[in-house]
């Protein structure tokens, strides 16, 4: 880089790019048109089976809808977290940033809390298993695949918390942050269809 | 700025571009093309012996060379090698070595995660093929039809390995595509803007979008029988409630792109040679390429046509009827404008010239069998037929195969700096459409006549005794070509005759610079102000001709080797092997580990603890990087960058 460069905003010369658009921000939006792909797939599978079964399970014996309406508002409210994170990262003020990553990460974990505890009280008072049934099968892997994005949005967040303490972080990469954000904003936007499709829809 | 390393890693970059190491690090996109292609065309040798041996099983009636058990296994593992780990990675590798040249990059957007691409290539191919090694190769076809493959009717682990094996290079592809779609939207040279842009590499672009949005569905599908295998799911257990039909669904909403993604990268090849050897720009450059990614869109609305004899109903039936026919349209525009391509040229026959013109030819037969199949009550006839075995034959080696060995003797020079023999190079052609003809031709025959796919052996009075014997003669002719053709590469690797630039009077950007490649491409940035740039500087008027852009005091900045690509694929691939393995005895796999069963914890944990290391150590070592000078005497010419421009 030459010295007029160095000067220049190392976030901004990301930007030159034929589309405006950072690399990594753009690989992670072809990486979330995929996802659509991989939630569609699993969201379809659970609805097929729910139309050829309608009868078999009734859910609304199994969910504790109010449960898991709060860790839904919880997950939604950490989306909210997130963007103002990125503001403040935006705005290169690395404490009201890191504790907005903080917020989020913790509301990632409430909803992850949500989950287990849901998860486990199917298990041990509903009988309702991977096995018991297609049911079982499909909500299983469906929240749980959506579970394990979660759980690597957190531990990729409180990466970043971690190392916005060491003396390597720079603004540089805020543009890190904003990537991550985009991510969990996804989670959190495919929770809302999930919610929906295989939650509320049973207490039409 | 030069001397400073951006980088926070725990240990020492490699720095070493020669050697073992080297290789085990590279993040160069030319060198992980030549990876690609190397691998590829192993592979292509392995799955063409797969065939080999299930046509010479053929070749006379109530043969009992193999078993059926074998058999089974063959054209499973010669069509699941074919597709994933020959073709697939043979596109990959010209899309690699080509495509940021086209687009004059120095790289691609992340040489990393290219790397990756890869080396999680070898893994899923080596864990297709070590199937073999356990007596427990897979024998239930390259689709893997539900409910063949349930624990049920499978109990040994070969439908494990494909599972995992298809996953891991589901990973590959993917990663790949993520880069190549960035590469190309935002990497592109000053003024080549998309209209701008070399067909192929639009191609790659269709292509890559195709793989981002097929390969989910067939990884959820993969995941859900594993799922079914190992933790007791009923997604496509019968008995516990599941609908096999769901799978075929699932796997067609992947395995139709997928024929997208097999011919697209061999018609962006072809639309490259046509006007080199007809010195005549592309006919028709925008339709050829709409029509490309009017192919890519509707090749997500036919999946059902493979299906036709499922009883899906009236409506869905037509819809994809329809749908299907529709999809010639754009695929007969490219046609008409190949051949609008060579209309009125000065044609040059050289071998990938020859190459070409057979694809067309080839390409077309399996086109109009295709139209055939759209039409349900005639596909009711064809389905499982040694018909299908021909159509799809004639688009896959007429098609893909053809376009990809035309690729090969086309870019070889630019790849080596060596030329091929051409002499030799039409002999192996004209060997290879001769034997391609007699070994797939008949099949359209015995099919009609009710041959069914997949037989072992058939009795001597059906009729299809003279047709499976000359099959299987031109099956060897084809065979004994194509390894002509490796052994051509590998010859004319070593012996070949130095090439120069452009041997061809070629049209595109990657023949502006030398051959081999230097590991920076381009020593300038150029400045692109034509579509087929390098003719328009040797021939065009002079507002059509390059500008350059000198890289500055600073050189030019080049992205470090990293060990983690290699480290994540490896930990991808010991945990692979933990899934396939769970549940079985240790001395299968471990008999070093005393007698208990191969639980998740045993290989599954701790692979997945060296990817994510793997990961971690990648991200804080950072992306790195030097500066280079490159020699002067590529600058001649070239203007000095204006202040603050970056890189």
């Amino acid at each position: 880089m030459s010295d007029a460069a160095a000067h220049a905003d190392p976030l901004e010369e990301l930007k030159k790019t034929n589309t405006g658009v950072e690399h990594k921000k753009m690989a992670m939006w072809a990486f979330l048109a995929s996802d659509c792909m991989f939630f569609g797939t699993l969201i379809s599978t659970h609805l097929i089976y729910r139309k050829i079964y309608p009868t078999v399970v009734d859910p609304t014996d199994i969910f504790s809808i109010e449960l898991t309406g709060f860790s839904s508002f919880i997950l939604l409210m950490s989306s909210f977290l997130m963007a103002l994170t990125v503001s403040s990262a935006h705005k290169k003020n690395i404490k009201s940033m890191r504790w907005f990553l903080f917020g989020t990460i913790v509301f990632g974990l409430i909803f992850l809390g949500g989950q287990v505890y849901e998860f486990s009280h199917f298990v041990h008072h509903k009988e309702l298993t991977l096995s018991s049934s297609v049911f079982g099968s499909t909500f299983y892997v469906l929240t749980g695949t959506h579970g394990v994005h979660v759980a690597l949005g957190v531990l990729w967040l409180a990466s970043w918390l971690i190392f916005s303490f060491t003396k390597k972080f720079n603004w540089v990469h805020s543009l890190d942050i904003e990537t991550a954000g985009l991510y969990w904003h996804f989670v959190d936007i495919v929770w809302i269809v999930i919610f929906t499709a295989v939650y509320l829809v049973e207490y039409l | 700025m030069s001397t400073e390393q951006v980088t926070y890693g725990t240990w020492k970059r490699p720095l070493k571009k020669t050697g073992l190491v080297g290789f085990l690090t590279t993040v160069d996109h030319k060198k992980i093309g030549i990876a690609y292609a190397i691998g590829a065309l192993f592979f292509l040798l392995v799955g063409g012996v797969e065939a080999l041996i299930i046509r010479l099983q053929l070749m006379t009636p109530e043969n009992n060379l193999i078993s059926a058990q074998t058999y089974n296994q063959m054209f499973t593992m010669h069509g699941t090698t074919m597709v994933f780990l020959a073709v697939m990675p043979l596109s990959a590798a010209f899309f690699n070595f080509i495509m940021p040249l086209q687009v004059g990059a120095r790289d691609v957007a992340f040489p990393r995660l290219n790397a990756l691409g890869l080396w999680c290539f070898l893994a899923g191919g080596i864990i297709v093929n070590l199937s073999w090694f356990f007596q427990a190769a897979p024998d239930i076809g390259w689709f893997g039809y539900a409910p063949l493959t349930a624990r049920q009717f499978d109990p040994d682990i070969g439908t494990d390995f494909w599972i995992i094996g298809l996953q891991i290079l589901g990973i590959a592809s993917l990663a790949g595509s993520f880069n190549f779609i960035t590469t190309i939207l935002n990497m592109r040279a000053p003024g080549l803007s998309m209209m701008r842009l070399p067909v192929f590499t639009w191609m790659t672009l269709v292509t890559s979008f195709l793989i981002i949005l097929a390969f989910p569905p067939i990884t959820i599908a993969l995941a859900e029988l594993m799922f079914d295998r190992h933790f007791g799911t009923h997604f496509f257990d019968v008995p516990g409630g599941g609908k096999p039909i769901l799978w075929q669904h699932l796997f067609w909403i992947f395995g139709h792109p997928e024929v997208y993604i097999l011919i697209l990268p061999a018609m962006g090849i072809i639309s490259e040679v046509l006007p080199v050897f007809s010195r005549k720009p592309l006919f028709g450059y925008p339709l050829v390429v709409f029509s490309g990614a009017v192919i890519g869109f509707l090749g997500f609305a036919v999946w059902s046509h493979h299906m036709f004899t499922t009883g899906l109903g009236i409506v869905a039936t037509s819809a994809f009827a329809f749908l299907t026919m529709l999809i010639s349209i754009p695929t007969g525009v490219k046609i008409f404008n190949w051949i609008g391509t060579l209309w009125g040229g000065q044609i040059r026959f050289t071998t990938p010239m020859l190459f070409a013109l057979g694809f067309i030819w080839m390409f077309m037969l399996g086109g109009f069998t295709g139209i055939m199949h759209s039409s349900p009550p005639v596909d009711a006839q064809q389905q499982d037929s040694y018909f299908v075995i021909a159509h799809f034959h004639y688009v896959l080696i007429g098609g893909s195969i053809f376009a990809l060995l035309c690729g090969i003797y086309f870019w070889f020079p630019k790849v080596t700096g060596k030329l091929m023999n051409d002499n030799v190079g039409k002999v192996f052609f004209y060997t290879i459409f001769i034997g391609f003809n007699l070994a797939f031709f008949p099949m359209h025959i015995l099919g009609m006549s009710g041959m069914p796919r997949r037989t072992h052996t058939y009795k001597a009075e059906m009729g299809w005794n003279d047709a499976n014997f000359w099959s299987t003669i031109g099956a060897l002719i084809l065979g004994l070509g194509i390894a002509a053709v490796v052994l051509q590469v590998i010859y004319s690797c070593f012996k070949g005759k130095p090439s120069g630039e452009n041997p061809w009077d070629a049209r595109t950007l990657e023949w502006e610079t030398s051959s081999p490649p230097k590991e920076y491409n381009f020593g300038f940035t150029p400045v692109i102000n034509a579509r087929d740039q390098v003719w328009e500087n040797k021939y065009g008027p002079d507002e059509k001709k390059m500008g350059k852009i000198a890289p500055g005091a600073h050189g030019i900045h080049m992205p470090d080797q990293s060990w983690w690509p290699l480290v994540v694929s490896i930990g991808l691939f010991i945990a692979g092997m933990g899934v396939i393995f769970h549940g079985q005895p240790m001395e299968r796999l471990l008999p070093f580990l005393g007698q208990s069963d191969i639980s998740l914890f045993h290989m599954l944990v701790p692979g997945l603890v060296v990817t994510l290391f793997g990961i971690y150590m990648w991200a804080l070592e950072g992306p790195g990087g030097y500066h280079l000078h490159p020699d002067p005497e590529e600058l001649v010419g070239a203007v000095e960058p204006e202040e603050g421009s970056g890189h």
